[in-house]
């Protein structure tokens, strides 16, 4: 047998991938369901925030500054850990996935506020003038006239943020999810074979791998339409 | 409610312990950042200085692969794969692979994107005068791009050094790992609650940094 | 009895922090008049027009237009607004929407019209300037004088009562100066109520009824354009309309 060979049986075991398939295909399903709460609770949070702080009240928008700090100074598996040894739930079913899932939207949402906010900003005072001007509520203004323009700058950051820290997800193993790396690192201890963690990456390339790619797509398009 | 999260007895006991994790972190730190940067360098320069094809698109696919990739996934497929491989290697070792890997993609895409930002000119004077292409890229390119992207490499940054927590997943003695082998011994959140509190006061001013120069270049790119 | 004025401002004063910009302005424009403000750079013209709108708001002062308390806060404000059209320097297009876009937004959001009943006077509001042709162009895709007219269609559509210009062919190229002022001239023989401020004292003299100078956050002087531009009573606005002129 030569090295080739040891390695692909090592690596690439046929029997062991297809025993664990099932297993990964089902941690697939449990990485997908995270990541798409994570991305609609925490942009729409984020979103949320950002507007609440347009309206300039002084006292909200120092609490939503230190919330935002908080949440980016924080690393993703620390507030995980946190919330599921910190917090007394034992007992909650899925306490891990909800952990984590709150986890990461909190990072987003902190991340994405920041975006949507230097967008709102970066939207010239004279376009609500010109909005109000002609009887647009404050309301509306900002939601013809500033948010469509300040989203238009924010998509290629936005995406690029939003993929990074859904991939986050994979940070749920260590909290007990049976997400696609946990799956596999339960078969790889089971089964004394790597493979299941190559099919992990592999697994992890297909759902990301086209998102990375998109990003970099509107980074280009956008960058020449400036 | 406050014996629980912040019981000052055990919060006392456990600080030794977590400052030895926050010493590791920090020269984690000091280890993977400069890493990083190197790869995003060779990354960067070598992705500007061809332009052939066969240069360009497989690095920009060896990028695309690493930012796709969830770092702890290469981690924990370095650290529990390689040894099936018959390659003995530490946790230590595993979290600088991984590192150079993953953040040199990222810190590659920033320079890369950087040294596009400066103008042809500047390296077709720099030429004129003699310099060669290394000392153009070094002397006159290098220092124009990195000021150009330096919020993004301050960013990136900040989250490399989040990033080293994931090296409790590999039994770093690191901030996490410690807080958590506290946590263990005294069953009490605290030890958890005071390692958050000191990775917010060590990363507050950068994050504070970061949003000011966020906001300004966002605001000077229309 | 004198008919009721369009703008009735009386004694508004302003203050930016210890910034005393307004110092007692008086404004009041009859049906059908056209006031042009001149003045020196910092004078509080911008923000006199401001206070007209409560784009700013008057340190105090009373503003009433066409019989609607402006400074009321039982006022509904954004539909007052809509009786007092604006247009600024800088366009202020929204840059996302067509031409007719931008001429609709308020009529449906405001105004309350139909999608169809708004893009009817929207278009029509274009022709009016002479833009009909451009109502799917977006504003990248104009000059800057069909810019300007795109945003003056903007107001006249909401059929204002008067019309506020801030120096609306400042920011223009010489040769597109001409098409903007054309459609004002033509605003103002249908009877529409204005108060421009601008340096184009061509068009004070043949467009306006009165020419007010303000200096300092006050009005110093004003008179027909024949007396304000050939016999200034004050120092002041001599000096200034001989500044202007050497140009
Ligand atoms: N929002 C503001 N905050 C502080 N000062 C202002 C503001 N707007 C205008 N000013 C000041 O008020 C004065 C009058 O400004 P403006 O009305 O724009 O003058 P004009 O239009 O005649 O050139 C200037 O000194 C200007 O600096
Ligand atoms: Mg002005």
């Amino acid at each position: 047998m030569t090295n080739w060979d040891r390695f692909l049986e090592t690596f690439f075991n046929a029997k062991m991938m297809a025993r664990y398939l099932p297993d990964i295909l089902q941690g697939a399903l449990v990485t997908i369901q995270i990541a798409g709460l994570v991305i609609v609770c925490g942009l729409l949070l984020g979103l949320a925030l950002a507007l609440l702080r347009s309206i300039g009240l002084r006292p909200l928008n120092l609490l939503i500054v230190f919330v935002v700090d908080l949440f980016r100074a924080l690393p993703p598996l620390v507030i995980i850990v946190f919330i599921y040894f910190g917090l007394p739930a034992s007992g909650v079913k899925n306490w891990g996935f909800i952990a984590t899932w709150l986890s990461l939207t909190f990072v987003l949402m902190a991340f994405s506020e920041e975006i949507f906010w230097a967008g709102i900003t970066s939207i010239p005072k004279g376009q609500w003038e010109a909005a109000r001007s002609t009887g647009l509520s404050f309301g509306q203004t900002l939601i013809n006239v500033v948010l469509p323009q300040a989203l238009r700058l924010t998509i290629p950051p936005l995406t690029n943020r939003t993929i990074a820290i859904t991939k986050g997800t994979a940070l749920a193993s260590v909290v007990a999810v049976g997400e696609i790396l946990g799956m596999a690192s339960s078969a790889v201890s089971n089964s004394y074979n790597p493979s299941p963690l190559t099919m992990a990456a592999i697994g992890y390339l297909i759902l990301f791998l086209p998102l990375v790619v998109f990003g970099r797509w509107l980074e280009t398009r956008m960058a020449w339409k400036r | 409610m406050l014996d629980t999260f912040a019981n000052a007895e055990i919060a006392r006991q456990a600080w030794p312990i977590l400052l030895a994790g926050l010493g590791n972190t920090l020269l984690l730190s000091v280890v993977v950042v400069p890493l990083g940067l190197l790869g995003g360098l060779i990354l960067s320069v070598t992705a500007t200085s061809f332009h052939h094809p066969l240069v360009r698109y497989p690095l920009m696919a060896w990028v695309d692969f690493f930012r796709a990739f969830p770092p702890l996934v290469l981690l924990i497929l370095l650290f529990a794969g390689l040894p099936f491989a018959g390659i003995q290697i530490t946790g230590f070792a595993c979290v600088c692979i991984a590192f150079f890997l993953n953040t040199g993609a990222y810190y590659g895409e920033i320079l890369r994107a950087g040294i596009e930002s400066v103008p042809s000119g500047q390296t077709e004077a720099a030429r004129s005068t003699g310099l060669g292409r290394l000392q153009t890229m070094l002397f006159v390119v290098l220092p124009q791009a990195v000021r150009n992207v330096l919020p993004d490499l301050l960013s990136n940054t900040l989250e490399v050094v989040k990033l080293t927590s994931l090296g409790s997943v590999v039994a770093m003695p690191e901030l996490l790992f410690q807080a958590r082998q506290a946590q263990s011994l005294t069953y009490n959140p605290t030890p958890i609650v005071l390692a958050a509190a000191v990775y917010f006061v060590l990363l507050w001013p950068l994050v504070r940094l970061l949003s000011r120069l966020e906001n300004r270049a966002l605001a000077a790119r229309k | 009895m004198a008919a009721r004025p369009v703008v009735e401002a009386r004694g508004i004063h302003k203050h930016f922090g210890a910034h005393h910009v307004l110092k007692g302005v008086d404004l009041v424009l009859a049906e059908r008049e056209l006031a042009f403000v001149i003045g020196p750079s910092g004078s509080g013209k911008s923000t006199l027009l401001r206070c007209l709108n409560r784009l700013e708001e008057p340190s105090s002062g009373s503003v009433m237009v066409d019989g609607v308390d402006m400074l009321d806060a039982r006022t509904d404000l954004n539909h007052a607004r809509q009786r007092v059209g604006m247009v600024f320097q800088s366009f202020n297009l929204y840059p996302h929407m067509t031409a007719l876009g931008n001429v609709t937004l308020a009529l449906r959001k405001v105004a309350g019209k139909s999608s169809a009943e708004a893009d009817a006077l929207g278009q029509s509001a274009l022709a009016r300037v002479g833009l009909a042709d451009r109502a799917g162009h977006t504003p990248g895709q104009l000059s800057g004088g069909q810019q300007q007219r795109v945003a003056i269609a903007r107001a006249i559509a909401l059929e204002p009562r008067v019309m506020l210009f801030d120096e609306p062919t400042s920011a223009l190229d010489p040769e597109l100066v001409g098409s903007v002022l054309a459609v004002m001239r033509d605003l103002r023989q249908s009877g529409m109520a204005m108060v421009v401020v601008s340096h184009e004292m061509g068009f004070a003299r043949n467009a306006a009824d009165r020419v007010l100078f303000m200096d300092q956050g006050l009005i110093v002087e004003e008179g027909t354009p024949a007396q304000i531009f050939e016999s200034p009573a004050q120092e002041r606005t001599r000096a200034f309309i001989g500044q202007i002129q050497k140009h």
